[in-house]
């Protein structure tokens, strides 16, 4: 990759409104080519609005984008040929079966009959669903139907891909095939906008990140720079007996630092900037005879990150002021 | 993370590269080729979901039952005489109803989101509308040809014979052309495929009983019989049986093909319109 990387996506001042609700309120992007570029945001905050405008499916009511170097209004076509949609976006026919929906989707971008069944077949079995090839999708389960979403996508390999909530609702083992697919197609050269409200998805996945609330961009960064804007790390330790949690919260107090505790009712954390305090805690505790699971020395989580930003947590639907708050701010 | 499984995992992620890293984008195909394709797509459905064309078969068919053997009698002294007025009609009625269904699989693939995924495909715009009419029609030769069956099995001989049937059927067909497309306005405009059914049916419901199919609008009050007259229904099932009688009906035919025309000339663009905007 050179380091004059071309953008993949640029977009300025977008803007989409539907009736009184403004749904995009001036986004800006830019997008290098070739990486995992995360947008970041609770349910309705433009992520999706913003991707369909992105993929030609709406008209911004204002700004510009370019994709791969084309307009996305007046040269979709050009757009349409280099991109694909999955995800909450873009579904695939549920009363085909998986082999017809491949074949259907490579007939449609050009492949001669021959081509289009070979493709279809390497695909279901790279992504292992040859199994499930000659059932209808409406029978698949969640994982499978994922899988297919992203075989979809790729019955020519796009030089951008739209990935809308890719994992909503998977478990660990497929949301985990799901990010490996991902990667792979990275690796291969494609651009991926992932859109997610899980932070750890973002985290795992993202090169850039770009966190929306409201349909604006609050902030900007890497991960890591992200997480350096709301401070220092913590250490995070869950304890075999929950009713210990008092007496382990006032120890670290004293050793380590200010202490949080943690939604899960075992486990609490204590801001932390060095190891050695962190093992100057540790030892306290195992002195105090108070058993631990678990503990880890991290940076902060983005879900902590996204509460610092926003004012409200990643999850919850938007509540009380407007943010004022940028990373600038923040970091300063 | 056991050995074993992440082996499978590396394997998996090899393939999924191979399948990546193997394809060159094919030259765009053309508009026919792609209209085609959807009318693939439309035929994959019809084998897929028999039900819905079980729907619409067999409630014609019941009908046929029903009216030929409870009121036809009544209505033209004997069953065979009523069988014989009233199967053109009815061939009417069972491809009619189809049409409906036209505006319901539009429906269900755009809350499905499928309309989506073609949206942001580089292919010409209207092919999928074009293509689903496509597989839409063997639906409509199917329907009719299964109340032909099903009348001839039960006595009726068309004075036309096989080409006095396959006439009327072609002329249906035709006229459904021309309205499923105001199907396809419902379709875009409510918001469930059920929402679509509901609204069709108390459309064309009403509209195929105020009309010849069932009975000789001679015996109806003036203003219901006026009305009857001017329906299209009924000016379609005349010429149906103008035509399986070996007697066409110049003036019936005529405007049955101007009124489907009429209607795919306001709501062929309107569709396309909201299609696009949707």
């Amino acid at each position: 990759m050179t380091v004059h990387a071309p953008l993949a996506i640029e977009a300025t001042g977008l803007v989409k409104t539907y009736g009184d609700t403004t749904a995009v309120a001036g986004i800006d992007l830019a997008v290098p080519a070739g990486v995992v570029y995360g947008v970041l945001g609770p349910n309705g905050a433009g992520k999706t609005t913003t991707i369909r405008m992105l993929a030609t499916l709406i008209r911004p009511d204002a700004g510009t984008a370019r994709v791969l170097g084309h307009d996305v209004v007046t040269e979709a076509d050009a757009v349409r040929e280099q991109v694909s949609l999955t995800g909450q976006l873009a579904s695939v026919d549920e009363e085909l079966t998986g082999r017809e929906n491949l074949v259907l989707l490579g007939r449609l971008l050009g492949l001669r009959r021959a081509s289009a069944r070979a493709r279809a077949d390497e695909l279901l079995e790279a992504f292992g669903i040859a199994a499930a090839a000659g059932k209808l999708v409406k029978h698949y389960s969640g994982g499978m139907r994922r899988r297919l979403d992203i075989a979809a996508s790729i019955v020519v390999t796009p030089r951008l891909m739209f990935l809308d909530e890719p994992t909503t609702g998977l478990d660990p083992r497929s949301r985990n095939h799901v990010w490996e697919i991902a990667r792979a197609l990275v690796a291969e050269g494609t651009t991926i906008l992932l859109c997610t409200q899980y932070l750890e998805e973002a985290d795992q996945l993202a090169d850039g990140i770009a966190v929306i609330d409201r349909g604006r961009v609050i902030a900007e960064g890497t991960p890591g720079q992200l997480k350096a804007s709301v401070g220092t790390g913590a250490l995070h330790v869950r304890l075999l007996d929950a009713a210990r949690r008092p007496e382990a919260a006032a120890l670290l107090e004293r050793a380590v630092g200010d202490a949080v505790l943690e939604a899960d009712p075992a486990a609490l954390s204590a801001q932390c900037t060095d190891s050695e305090r962190a093992a100057v805690g540790l030892a306290e505790l195992a002195r105090a005879g108070i058993g631990l699971a678990d503990f880890s020395l991290g940076q902060p989580s983005l879900d902590e990150v996204f509460l610092a930003l926003t004012g409200h947590p990643a999850v919850d639907a938007p509540t009380g002021e407007p943010p004022t708050t940028t990373l600038e701010e923040q970091s300063s | 993370m056991s050995a074993a499984t992440s082996a499978t995992e590396t394997a998996d992620t090899a393939a999924v590269r191979r399948a990546i890293a193997s394809t060159a984008r094919p030259p765009r195909p053309g508009r026919l080729a792609t209209a085609l394709t959807f009318g693939w797509r439309g035929m994959l459905k019809v084998k897929h979901v028999p039900e819905q064309l079980l729907d619409v078969t067999v409630t014609p068919v019941m009908f046929l039952l029903m009216f030929t053997y409870l009121f036809g009698g009544a209505i033209a002294g004997s069953t065979s005489a009523y069988l014989d007025y009233t199967l053109p009609g009815l061939l009417v009625m069972s491809v009619l109803f189809t049409t409906v269904y036209s505006g319901v699989s539009l429906n269900t693939d755009l809350t499905k989101g499928v309309v989506d995924r073609f949206r942001s495909l580089p292919i010409w715009r209207p092919a999928p509308l074009l293509g689903s009419l496509l597989g839409d029609s063997v639906r409509y030769v199917i329907a009719g040809t299964v109340i032909i069956v099903v009348g001839v099995a039960l006595g009726y001989r068309p004075d036309a014979g096989v080409a006095g049937a396959v006439a009327s059927l072609a002329l249906v067909v035709v006229f459904s052309f021309g309205l499923s497309w105001f199907f396809c306005v419902l379709g875009l405009l409510l918001r469930s495929p059920n929402a679509v059914m509901n609204a069709g049916f108390m459309g064309i419901f009403p509209l195929t009983f105020l009309s010849n199919v069932f009975v000789d609008p001679a015996t109806l009050p003036g203003p219901l019989q006026a009305f009857v007259d001017v329906n299209p229904i009924s000016v379609l099932a005349t010429a149906c049986r103008s035509l399986m009688d070996g007697t066409p009906d110049g003036v019936a035919i005529g405007v049955s093909l101007a009124v489907a025309a009429g209607l795919a000339a306001v709501f062929l663009p309107l569709t396309t319109r909201l299609y696009r905007s949707r």
